[in-house]
């Protein structure tokens, strides 16, 4: 009865706005509604934005953001994260490690379907784990499988892996997408799964089916109405590809499009006027990558820690994140992300102090004699080159706001810009470097022996600041050696307490992902991963629907 | 004139092998490689024996002049080979995804550029320095030195945003497949009518210039003066005896055009979001997807080659002072 009541509002109130000139804004309706509840629908077509076109169906193959995105919708893995990112069952009903962390059982859901019918068992998952460690499959993500010593069937809905060593990161390793062993296990052996046939018409477990790719134009999947957990309400999806933000963002206007991501000027000063406002819901969450002042710790001059952590005090992290992203980024203390379990905020901060940074200095021997620049006792001046790479204005403007910032100490440094590619080449792999400003993607695991740890500092390797810390090494083999989450946080709170100390890199800070949704699209609840994790639950109700789902 | 054909045609082979020699190189010159996985990125990071596995599945780690001759055997067998990327499709059928849209956008394009660039230039010629002349001349001009971006984005914020008249990006609406025909066809020409205005505005002005300056040297020739002293309309002297000359040059300059025609525009392409060839290539060469822009260079080099051939051909054509220069000179 009520239900009926309000709906019958709602059409009142959709008749009204026509007559009042904004016919085609249904949303200023929405608003009445949402106090209440709205009951989900299903249908409606979802349309997505992406500057990028996708690479290949085959997840497991590709390396782009926009390739995962729709691949996650078309398979799963055994593992998910979830709204906190937590790996929590995804055709997975359990799983159980030994008491020593070596052999991890997996115990599947007896009710999961290829999207041709079949149904899913342990033999895919065994499939899946040999396309991995396949010496011939070119794909960026074997490393973890290569770490498992024995894999075994032990019914088809019964798995287990043995690791030669512990490995921490075990669990979410199965948050690799699996695919079908019946229609890949003949491409696999010659190296061909880049060639079959399921790289254009992929088959998959997941809450949506593929229907369509017109390269470079778009991508169009529909609802699986027999997923196991249960039939999405967004009835198709369609990524658009558009490879240029200004149209991207045209489009949010004329409202062709129901999901984008912003720039920070976009989402700051150019989307705050009342139809945006309600055409569209601005979502805003820590990123999960970090942008960082980092130095060439072989260059004596940045050798001792002090020289660092006075550049830390030099530099105004919030003035950056202010001039930079519009203030919509958070201070990076460390290179774990926030949110995250093993995050921690309780380490040395550094805070603007400029007296305090030129102090540090001249500790070490660095000295003003009058002239505004610091010298050593030799008289020789501290000056040396920030490089970046090409195509990122972002990057480029912190260069030159540090730039400022060590001038103003007395320290001299010219930015040098050079092309990605001949950038890793020549100064990065080559470490002829002396400061660089950069990023790193971290996973939702805190593990990063790669980039810390001093075995790691060859020229194909990531520690390229050739970072070594004998108490850094134990704490990241004994994180990345347990699979019990309350031990390992206890190594990883002390990594970052030693790594806030020693600022082997000045952490700047994470920027924060900037999603735009249309106001129609209910259901969407922020969480600390963000927006995503739910989508199978996104709905738009009945009344709202705009487009007919084919 | 066959001969000529003929022997310009064996030239071109040797010339092609050269082109498709110096490109392989340099592309592999360029630092970065088509393996999977992001520097930046900590989780998605390959061990060295992979990578190297990777280098010896396409055969990257053999010398390059063995890669080149590997290559190019297969070309001559019109085996362009298959994609680095992950999709991993032939790179014929990526470029035949491609080609019909850039390929018909750039015709329809240049025949609209042809129909106003000629006209506009016989009568700023013809009208010289009136205020016809004048204004034509500022607004090619300004098409000229307007930035393309610039002018889209106007465009689609005025049609698109403002107005709502026409879609803003792509090539078809979501809904396409539920359109009658006759819609479809209408819903298929209202998505070009911008990237269509805004490339024929910037590319007005080069041929109109040049028309106009023909013109203005072809007025002035003996031959024309005859023609007016022997009584003949001014129009007839126009259309029939100066312009057909003043066309010459302009048709050199058109078919030097030609390759551009499957080359693309990667900057209007990329604003209204329209699968060309452009994009494609632009992809390949951030990818270092190097049997895809192998495959796109030999096909461009290929049609510059017969452009310039043809372009030849249809000017000795249409020129007998050309044709028989060669003669004359003994005589």
């Amino acid at each position: 009865m009520r239900g009926r009541a309000r709906l019958l509002l709602v059409m009142v109130a959709g008749a009204t706005a026509l007559f009042a000139g904004c016919g085609r804004d249904t949303s200023s309706l929405v608003e009445e509604t949402a106090s209440g509840q709205v009951t989900p629908a299903y249908g409606d077509t979802f349309v997505e934005a992406t500057i990028g076109d996708i690479s290949g169906l085959i997840p497991n193959l590709t390396s782009d953001g926009a390739s995962h995105e729709v691949g996650n919708m078309i398979y799963d893995g055994l593992v998910k994260a979830d709204k906190d990112l937590n790996y929590v069952s995804a055709m997975a009903e359990s799983w159980q490690f030994s008491a020593d962390c070596l052999e991890l059982t997996w115990r599947l859901r007896r009710d999961v379907k290829w999207h041709d019918g079949r149904p899913f068992t342990a033999d895919d998952v065994m499939f899946t784990y040999q396309v991995m460690i396949n010496p011939k499959t070119p794909t960026a993500y074997k490393e973890d499988f290569l770490a498992v010593k024995h894999a075994e069937v032990l019914d088809p809905y019964t798995f287990r892996v043995t690791y030669a060593k512990p490995l921490a990161k075990a669990i979410q390793s199965w948050s690799m997408w699996i695919l079908p062993k019946h229609l890949l296990e003949r491409y696999v052996a010659d190296g061909k799964l880049k060639e079959s046939p399921e790289n254009s018409r992929p088959v998959g477990t997941g809450a949506y089916r593929f229907q369509e790719w017109k390269s470079g134009e778009k991508v169009v999947l529909v609802s699986n109405n027999d997923y196991y957990e249960g039939r999405p309400y967004l009835g198709r999806i369609v990524y658009r590809v558009i490879p240029n933000q200004g149209t991207i963002f045209l489009e949010l206007k004329a409202k062709g499009v129901d999901l984008a991501s912003l720039t920070a000027i976009q989402y700051a000063r150019q989307t705050e006027y009342p139809a945006f406002r309600k055409a569209y819901r601005k979502h805003r969450y820590p990123s999960s990558a970090y942008t960082y002042f980092g130095f060439n710790l072989k260059d004596p001059r940045f050798a001792d820690r002090r020289v660092r952590q006075a550049f830390a005090h030099a530099i105004n992290k919030q003035e950056l994140i202010e001039g930079v992203l519009m203030g919509l980024a958070r201070e990076a203390t460390g290179p774990i992300r926030p949110g995250t379990w093993a995050y921690t905020d309780k380490v040395a901060r550094y805070d603007y102090n400029p007296e305090k940074a030129k102090a540090l200095l001249a500790q070490v021997g660095w000295k003003d004699n009058g002239d505004g620049i610091l010298r050593d006792k030799d008289g020789k001046p501290f000056s040396f080159t920030i490089r970046t790479n090409q195509g990122n204005e972002e990057r480029k403007k912190v260069a030159e706001i540090i730039q400022q910032r060590l001038g103003a100490i007395g320290v001299q440094t010219e930015i040098q810009v050079i092309e990605w590619a001949s950038f890793i080449k020549e100064f990065i792999k080559k470490k002829r470097f002396e400061a660089i400003v950069l990023g790193w993607g971290v996973g939702t695991d805190p593990d990063q022996y790669g980039v810390w740890h001093s075995s790691q500092q060859g020229p194909d390797q990531l520690n390229t600041v050739g970072y070594a810390n004998l108490e850094v090494d134990r704490l990241l083999e004994d994180g990345r050696a347990s699979c019990h989450q309350q031990e390992r946080v206890k190594y990883y709170h002390r990594f970052q307490e030693v790594l806030a100390e020693d600022q082997p890199l000045v952490f700047l800070y994470f920027r924060d992902a900037l999603p735009v949704v249309s106001s129609r699209v209910y259901g969407i609840h922020p969480a600390p991963s963000g927006i995503f994790y739910n989508f199978d639950h996104w709905y738009v109700p009945k009344q709202l629907q705009r487009y007919t789902s084919g | 004139m066959l001969l000529f054909a003929l022997r310009r045609l064996l030239l071109a082979i040797p010339l092609l092998i050269g082109i498709t020699f110096v490109s392989f190189i340099v592309i592999h010159l360029a630092p970065g490689e088509p393996i999977p996985g992001a520097e930046e990125d900590i989780s998605r990071q390959l061990p060295k024996e992979v990578v190297e596995k990777i280098r010896e599945l396409y055969g990257l780690d053999k010398p390059l002049y063995v890669q080149y001759w590997n290559w190019l055997s297969r070309v001559a067998r019109l085996d362009f080979g298959k994609s680095f990327q992950p999709d991993g499709r032939p790179v014929l059928t990526k470029i035949s995804e491609r080609l019909p849209v850039t390929l018909f956008l750039n015709v329809v394009e240049l025949i609209i550029i042809v129909a106003l660039a000629v006209p506009i230039g016989v009568l700023s010629a013809t009208r010289q320095y009136s205020m016809f002349d004048k204004v034509t001349t500022l607004f090619v001009f300004v098409g000229f030195a307007t930035p393309d971006f610039w002018l889209a984005l106007l465009l689609m914020i005025l049609f698109g945003v403002q107005l709502g008249w026409l879609p803003i990006s792509g090539l078809r609406s979501l809904n396409w497949e539920y359109l009658s025909f006759w819609k479809q066809q209408w819903d298929f020409l209202s998505h070009l009518v911008l990237p269509i205005a805004v490339a024929t505005f910037g590319g007005l002005a080069g041929l109109s210039r040049y028309m106009r300056q023909s013109m203005l040297e072809t007025v002035r020739q003996d031959y024309v003066q005859t023609a007016r002293a022997k009584g003949l309309s001014e129009q007839a002297v126009i259309a029939k005896h100066a312009l057909r000359n003043a066309l010459l040059p302009v048709v050199t300059v058109l078919g030097l055009s030609l390759p551009g025609l499957i080359g693309g525009s990667v900057i209007i392409e990329s604003i209204f979001a329209i699968p060309g060839m452009g994009q494609l290539m632009v992809q390949g060469v951030f990818a270092r997807d190097y049997p895809l822009i192998m495959g796109n260079l030999v096909i461009v080099a290929t049609l510059t080659l017969f452009a310039n051939l043809f372009a030849d051909i249809v000017y000795g054509l249409v020129d007998p002072r050309i044709r028989l220069g060669g003669r004359r000179r003994r005589r």
